[in-house]
């Protein structure tokens, strides 16, 4: 998904970093926040930002006969809600863009807008609704990470769509080709992602489940503590 | 004993999507590079579709070697692995020392 530097027309160029810096600047804050008002939630942040880190480098073949990464940014907006994901997500491109020549800085902004910002929010609505639909939560980070990886693929090719329409065909012409390079070979790929991401929710389970209690994603098993956070988001979702 | 078993499944289940490809692409005939990255194949097709369009910017820094690139994303797997590994790790320390920490009390809801 990372659109290579000076492959976006200077126009779109400018137009997705100014749509993406907004989300990004309150990500930022965010994450200052909660490692400030959450001390104790400081690990599970870094193993979120380390987990897209590691992903993100992995370039993974596809039965399509192409190869290309995961996005590992579901994991962090379920633990964290999205906007901290837009800044942990925009950190691990810029690093890719400066080191590996891998993106780029004129197109730092769309990128972040598929990686960090659009995925981790579909990433994060399909975790609310899964959950909402009874599916356990087990099933809600599957679909969370599943779906974060493969939207932020969609959203890649609609931008290229968009700057580089079909002579023919047009924009809708142009994002069905893009669609068909990235989406299909990302299929499989987000399946293994999904799993891949409940395997280490399981271990999150293991070694952090005050945190994750704190953090509002496993249900609190005392019936009314003095002291309950309000932070994160309230789960309905129990262990199917 | 059944906690473990769904974490094989799952391992299994990431193998078996990963071994699928690399199965399906040995009984493929075709010549050239294979498994290229969909971030280079949507390169090429803008280039072969837009052939007039010139990239107005390019990277201050490129790896001049496939090998050095290489070795810069097993870098950064490198990183970000230590970085998961020491949290998980500190995670247990602290469950082992402290198994149910007492909840500091709650601020001011203020998230966003």
């Amino acid at each position: 998904m990372h659109i290579a530097e000076g492959f976006l027309p200077p126009v779109h160029a400018a137009a997705w970093t100014v749509a993406a810096a907004p989300f990004v600047i309150h990500g930022g804050r965010s994450v200052v926040r909660q490692v400030r008002d959450h001390p104790e939630t400081k690990l599970l942040l870094g193993a979120s930002g380390a987990f897209t880190f590691v992903l993100s480098a992995i370039k993974l073949p596809s039965v399509t006969g192409s190869s290309s990464h995961p996005t590992g940014t579901g994991l962090g907006a379920v633990l964290f809600r999205p906007p901290v994901m837009a800044f942990l997500g925009t950190v691990v491109l810029l690093f890719q863009a400066l080191l590996l020549a891998h993106g780029g800085i004129t197109t730092l902004g769309a990128n972040a807008f598929s990686m960090a910002i659009v995925g981790p929010w579909v990433g994060y609505a399909a975790y609310r609704v899964v959950g909402r639909l009874g599916g356990g939560i087990s099933l809600s980070v599957f679909f969370a990470m599943a779906l974060a990886d493969l939207s932020t693929y969609c959203v890649t090719s609609m931008q290229l769509a968009l700057a580089f329409p079909d002579p023919s065909s047009g924009i809708v012409g142009a994002a069905s080709k893009f669609l068909s390079i990235f989406a299909v070979t990302q299929i499989p790929l987000a399946i293994a992602e999904g799993l891949l991401g409940v395997l280490v929710f399981r271990v999150l389970r293991d070694v952090a489940a005050p945190e994750l209690i704190r953090l509002g994603v496993l249900p609190d098993p005392t019936p009314d503590p003095p002291h309950r956070a309000p932070s994160g988001t309230p789960t309905e979702t129990t262990e199917a | 004993m059944r906690k473990s078993a769904i974490t094989m499944l799952l391992v299994a289940g990431i193998v078996a999507i990963v071994g699928v490809a690399l199965v399906v692409d040995s009984h493929r005939t075709t010549d050239g590079e294979r498994f290229v990255g969909t971030d280079s194949a949507a390169t090429s097709q803008i280039e072969r579709d837009n052939p007039d369009y010139e990239p107005w910017f390019s990277s201050i820094y490129a790896p001049t070697s496939g090998e050095v690139e290489s070795g810069l994303f097993a870098l950064q797997a490198a990183l970000g692995g230590l970085v998961l590994g020491y949290c998980i790790g500190a995670l247990r320390g602290r469950r082992r020392h402290d198994p149910a920490p007492a909840v500091t009390p709650a601020p001011a809801p203020d998230h966003a």
